[in-house]
């Protein structure tokens, strides 16, 4: 086929297209990832997280910069929110990143979220592969700005960073579960602001507090990475951690558990579709949620009938 | 789920006028009309322009000046899509430009002109008819 064929000629708007039959779920873009899956898993997957406006774009751009100065190609997906309403969005994050619009060893890609609530959008798992085909070293990974509990970047980042700002909120903050837990790596961005060396502090308490499942330290870096200070020491950890969870056998076991997340995802998917697309009246939801409305059953009733209903199909 | 395939909209502007303005609020109403709009900021090169509609895998570019260079620029900005072979895209523009300027502008490629007091509907329209058939 065509695109597989400029996708491994490096050709970039083969990729842009493969992305966006991904998040159009045309099943011929997967198809070509199938043919294709043995070139993927080489990449180094960076996630980066973190509130809204707390420089996540900017820094990825610096970070950008530093390995295209070691000669390293770099792919860069960025996430922005999609409208609840509308479905529409402004993906903004390249503004920061157009510096690198015209380097050959960069590719950047805008995302809308498009409903997924976890922080990427349901393309962007897809969308790395597409990359690690292409042959990119680095794959920077950015959310949306995030709350509290948007953690799926875990899921598919081999080192993620979490960016902090000073200003946000007292020392309990830090102390809650979610986001601040995923943290590889904790950057204090924007660090000539007041109240940054006082954020370090707090988070360097919350990690001493932290029941260690392993030996890495978890890094806490002060930056400004709109005047490109404190990234050298940052791009130097992104290769400590990796160099780390590959020797030590984590990389492999976070892998594994990653892709059985991502099957039991795909397989929930898959089975949903296939009760919608059914054409069958038992399984019809619309009719169950209204039947569900008029107390003539109820959710859990309901779903034992769609169970029982497919079995007997399948029978 | 089924998906909507959804228009991608790169707005960019070219040149080193900076008002950005009425890009925002270009954009802002395309996102309000379902679209996904890539916006790049100010000062931009064609060069920049167009690879990012590429790497986007934008259906429309829409380019916005207010300082007069449209003629050069948004020319530019044509020559490129052709060198790259990019043609599917659709180049719209606004802005201030004089009228006696649009003919040569559509000559050389740009799709439509949109100049102060276009209504948004007819904006949007305007897009959603061109790409209906790239969409399906």
């Amino acid at each position: 086929m065509e695109l597989k064929k400029k996708l491994l000629e490096h050709d970039k708007r083969a990729v842009a297209r493969l992305i966006s039959m991904i998040e159009n779920d045309d099943q011929k873009a997967f198809n070509i990832i199938s043919e294709l899956f043995y070139l993927t898993g080489n990449a180094h997957i960076v996630g980066i997280t973190g509130p809204p406006g707390a420089g996540k774009s900017t820094l990825t751009a610096s970070l950008a910069k530093k390995l295209r100065d070691l000669d390293k190609t770099v792919g860069i997906i960025a996430v922005d929110p999609s409208s609840p309403f509308t479905g529409g969005a402004i993906l903004g994050d390249r503004i920061r990143m157009q510096d690198l619009a015209l380097d050959e060893g960069v590719y950047i890609r805008s995302m809308g979220s498009r409903g997924h609530l976890g922080g990427i959008s349901k393309a962007t798992h897809a969308a790395t592969r597409i990359l690690e085909i292409y042959g990119m070293d680095y794959i920077f990974v950015e959310t949306v700005g995030v709350g509290q509990s948007e953690v799926d970047i875990m899921k598919i980042a081999d080192t993620t960073i979490l960016v902090l700002v000073p200003g946000l909120g007292d020392d309990i903050q830090v102390l809650k579960a979610g986001i601040m837990e995923i943290g590889d790596i904790f950057v204090v961005n924007k660090a000539d602001k007041d109240g940054a060396d006082k954020l370090v502090l707090e988070v360097e308490m919350m990690l001493n507090l932290r029941k260690m499942e392993n030996d890495w330290q978890q890094p806490i870096l002060k930056t400004i990475a709109i005047q490109d200070t404190g990234i050298d020491i940052l791009v130097n950890k992104i290769f400590k951690h990796y160099n780390y969870i590959k020797t030590t056998g984590l990389l492999k076991s976070k892998k594994l558990k990653c892709i059985e997340a991502e099957l039991a995802e795909i397989l929930r998917e898959r089975f949903i579709d296939m009760v919608y697309n059914s054409n069958n009246a038992q399984l019809d939801l619309k009719e169950i949620a209204n039947e569900i409305f008029n107390k003539k059953t109820d959710p859990y009733t309901a779903v034992d009938k769609i169970f029982f209903e497919l079995k007997e199909r399948s029978n | 789920m089924y998906t909507d395939r959804k228009i991608r909209v790169v707005i960019a502007k070219p040149g080193l006028d900076g008002h950005d303005r009425g890009a925002k609020i270009i954009a802002h109403a395309l996102r309000d009309a379902g679209m996904e709009v890539i916006y790049t900021g100010l000062r931009q090169t064609p060069e920049k322009i167009v690879e990012t509609a590429i790497q986007e895998d934008a259906d429309v570019i829409g380019l916005s000046s207010l300082s007069g260079a449209h003629m050069h620029l948004f020319t530019r900005v044509m020559e490129l899509i052709r060198e790259k072979d990019a043609e599917n895209i659709i180049v719209i523009g606004g802005g201030i430009i004089p009228n006696e300027d649009i003919p040569k502008l559509k000559e050389s490629g740009i799709a439509e002109i949109f100049t102060p007091g276009t209504s948004m509907k007819e904006i949007i329209d305007f897009i959603k008819s061109k790409t209906i058939s790239n969409c399906e």
